[in-house]
């Protein structure tokens, strides 16, 4: 038994899932009081003892599903050949040749029954028909993934079914409850199906290619690394839902910096008031808390479509987190700025407001491109006397300005007269100043210009601003 | 603990008899965590059950609960010992006031207040020291500053905690220990190491139906499969805080009270408030669930 959970220990780390040493002893400790015969307990075992991260559990299952579902039979073969384990299962004659009308009758029942087995079922039969692995060309998995679920299509079959239970998809024509319940049901079952593609396409994968290989092809970046300029509108998706926990999480973080500073001076009368309960002795003496500081932030961003998913997001973060500053204003421009503070100010939903800003804000003046220069002397004139020495000035943009005049006095007078400027920067570094690109020009007058492409360098600088 | 439990399936079982619904995943971790005396970190969004899974294990084996309530500023002197400064006082001022104690020698006075009377036991102690059974939990261990992280570590490996003036308190039965973390930060590996891991998740609707048929008496099987499947499309429209299991049980008691027996998408507006805790949700929910048959449709 030890050689088998080491030689899984290893597919693991092959795999690249952090394994250390007292964790695979562990899985061996704990491997002697499973009940072997057991798959499932076996799986729980090893899963409790040697994966730490729930992201890493989906690399586990596959890994595991390919360790221990064939080696009883190669091992007798070759002792422990690993990665020569699978062959697909040929598809059986008749369903070799499937059309499309029966394939669609079949994906249709599977979704109204909601049976995992017969999902899986489903699922191993389309991908040893349609996936076309075991090819000679080496295309990652989402290619294989996008394969099977064309032929599959869910989203007519989801259709089809919706259709019968009078329920229409965008909501725009509610039927009653139940049929949207069941309606659920069927979504429930086509994600399933699709996540069921997903471990059957990896899992042949490894067994192709090995888990090292795929472990790289697999790897699909964490939320916080996508590209905000280049996202696609999955990982937007995915962007947009890991926003709120993260500024959760940088919300509590900050506080808690904000505490923990310098404690005030000695607080003379409480010391002499506590050290009563001690015999007069002055045990523990006490300090005064001091108020914290709370910068105020004015967020001036730019809106344009070049850069508006990244202006959206950060103005979202920063309105996330207003409750660790004093206040928060936000502009936004194209070529005109408009104050947008009114929208998000009350509001429950976030994503609404960031909404209502692309339909409700004046931020066109001219042509409709990017006029740093005349944005940025309106904001002075109109706002420019409203900033203070408490005021945190930060200007979102790829500055690219369209050739216009930079008006970089502008810049200077508002740095001048606030606490800081700070300018962020949805463009690789190397990009800045190329073509139209005049971020040198504005930097000379800000205290700072940031590389922002991602969720976790804003929120780095958020920490740092808080 | 003294008899050991014999497997997963046993574990399952007699969590079920004091009314937790564990699945295969969750008993074996149990199972694992008494066999191998190590501690589980319970992982998990809040309000799947994973305090109630530790009130539960102590329940099944009649074990006594300490808990520790993690916050941030936690210190040594909340979580493992403290000594008690003012009977400490107290004792060398009625020593003096007496007069008797004039003859004796420091090191005699100091050995008597730096002594087992004087100690206050904190938790982690506590549960090292009890000769019962005992159940550890950590609760919300994610809102401890790293630093205080450490606090845990000789506790959870070696089963002991060392008081300079006494020595070191080595445990006389090995507790079962459950820390539980909402997932706000990262824990640090040293952490993670010493512990099994286990990842709670909401419930599917069939082990949620379940959960409301046990813990919900009188209710029928359809409401419960009604109120599961409703719960888990409000689930699906990621709201700002998805509704948890109690919350769900008690939308489900609710219905009891209000003698609803089947589910409509009137009534459901109507009480969501006891699911969703937020104006926004509640809107949206609402709208995403209401019927507004149009006219001649």
């Amino acid at each position: 038994m030890l050689d088998v959970v080491s030689g899984f220990v290893t597919e693991l780390r092959a795999a690249g899932l952090p394994v250390g040493l007292s964790e695979s002893l562990d899985a061996v400790a704990a491997v002697g009081h499973v009940d072997l015969s057991s798959r499932a307990e076996l799986r729980s075992a090893l899963a409790a003892t040697l994966v730490k991260r729930q992201d890493h559990r989906a690399t586990f299952d596959t890994v595991f599903d390919l360790w221990f579902s064939t080696r009883a039979r190669t091992a007798t073969d070759h002792g422990g050949g690993q990665h020569d384990l699978v062959t697909p299962d040929a598809p059986a004659g008749d369903e070799a040749d499937l059309d499309d009308d029966a394939l669609s009758v079949m994906v249709a029942d599977a979704l109204e029954d909601g049976d995992p087995e017969r999902i899986a079922a489903l699922a191993r039969l389309a991908v040893a028909l349609f996936a076309g692995m075991g090819s000679r060309r080496q295309v990652g998995a989402a290619y294989h993934l996008h394969q099977v679920m064309r032929r599959l299509d869910t989203e007519g079959a989801l259709a089809r079914l919706m259709g019968a239970t009078g329920f229409d998809d965008d909501g725009g024509r509610p039927g009653s409850l139940d049929a949207r319940l069941r309606a659920d049901d069927y979504r429930a079952s086509a994600a399933e199906l699709r996540r069921q593609v997903e471990d059957e396409v990896r899992r042949r994968l490894v067994a192709e290619r090995g888990p090292a290989a795929v472990a790289r092809s697999l790897r699909r970046p964490l939320p916080e690394d996508v590209d905000f300029m280049h996202a696609s509108r999955d990982e937007m998706d995915d962007l947009r839902r890991a926003l709120l926990p993260l500024s959760r999480r940088l919300a509590v973080r900050l506080a808690r910096r904000r505490r923990h500073r310098r404690q005030g001076s000695l607080d003379f009368r409480s010391t002499v008031r506590h050290s009563l309960s001690f015999g007069g002795v002055p045990a523990e003496p006490r300090f005064r808390h001091r108020r914290p500081s709370k910068p105020e932030i004015v967020v001036v961003a730019d809106v344009s479509g070049s850069v508006a998913a990244f202006a959206r997001f950060t103005l979202q973060f920063i309105h996330a987190l207003s409750g660790q500053f004093s206040r928060v204003r936000s502009f936004v421009f194209v070529d005109g700025i408009d104050e947008v503070t009114r929208l998000f100010e009350g509001a429950d939903d976030l994503a609404h407001a960031v909404q209502r800003v692309n339909t409700e804000a004046d931020v066109i003046a001219g042509a409709g491109h990017s006029d740093y220069g005349n944005a940025l002397s309106v904001f002075w004139q109109r706002w420019g006397s409203e900033l203070t020495k408490r005021t945190t000035v930060v200007v979102l943009g790829d500055a690219r300005n369209n050739y216009h005049d930079t008006s970089t006095w502008a810049v200077a007078e508002i740095a001048r007269r606030s606490r800081h400027v700070w300018w962020l920067n949805p463009e690789p570094r190397s990009y800045w100043d190329t073509g139209d690109s005049v971020i040198s020009e504005y930097s000379a007058h800000c205290d700072g210009v940031f590389e922002c492409r991602n969720l976790r360098q804003l929120e780095h600088f958020v920490e740092r601003m808080g | 603990m003294g008899d050991r439990l014999g497997s997963a399936t046993q574990v399952r079982a007699a969590l079920e008899s004091v009314g937790y619904l564990a699945d295969e995943a969750i008993a074996g971790v149990v199972f694992l965590a008494d066999r191998l005396d190590k501690p589980v970190l319970v992982e998990g969004p809040a309000g799947t059950g994973k305090t109630e899974l530790a009130k539960s294990v102590a329940a099944m084996s009649r074990a006594r609960l300490i808990r520790l309530q993690c916050y941030e500023g936690l210190d040594e002197a909340k979580a493992l010992y403290e000594w008690n400064y003012r009977k400490q006082l107290l004792r060398i001022q009625a020593e003096g006031a007496t007069g008797a104690g004039s003859g004796r020698a420091w090191s005699e006075v100091e050995g008597d207040i730096f002594s087992e009377d004087f100690l206050l036991t904190r938790p982690l102690l506590e549960a090292i020291r009890a000769d019962e059974p005992v159940v550890l939990l950590v609760d919300e261990i994610d809102r401890l500053e790293v630093e205080t992280e450490a606090l845990l570590l000789e506790v959870l490996s070696d089963w002991q905690v060392s008081v300079p003036e006494l020595g070191t308190v080595r445990a006389t039965r090995i507790p079962l220990v459950f820390l539980t973390s909402n997932n706000t930060r990262d824990l640090s590996e040293a952490l993670k190491r010493r512990c099994l891991y286990l990842h709670v998740d909401y419930p599917s609707p069939e082990r949620e139906r379940a959960i409301v048929m046990a813990k919900v008496p009188g209710i029928a099987e359809h409401l419960a499969d009604q109120v599961a499947r409703v719960v888990r499309s409000i689930r699906r429209l990621e709201p700002t805080k998805p509704p948890s299991v109690s919350e769900t049980l008690d939308w489900a008691r609710t219905l009891m009270l209000l003698d609803i027996d089947a589910l409509d998408a009137a009534s459901v507006v109507g009480t969501l408030h006891v699911l969703l805790k937020n104006r926004a949700d509640i809107d949206r929910a609402a709208r995403q669930l209401s019927t507004q048959t149009l006219p001649g449709d």
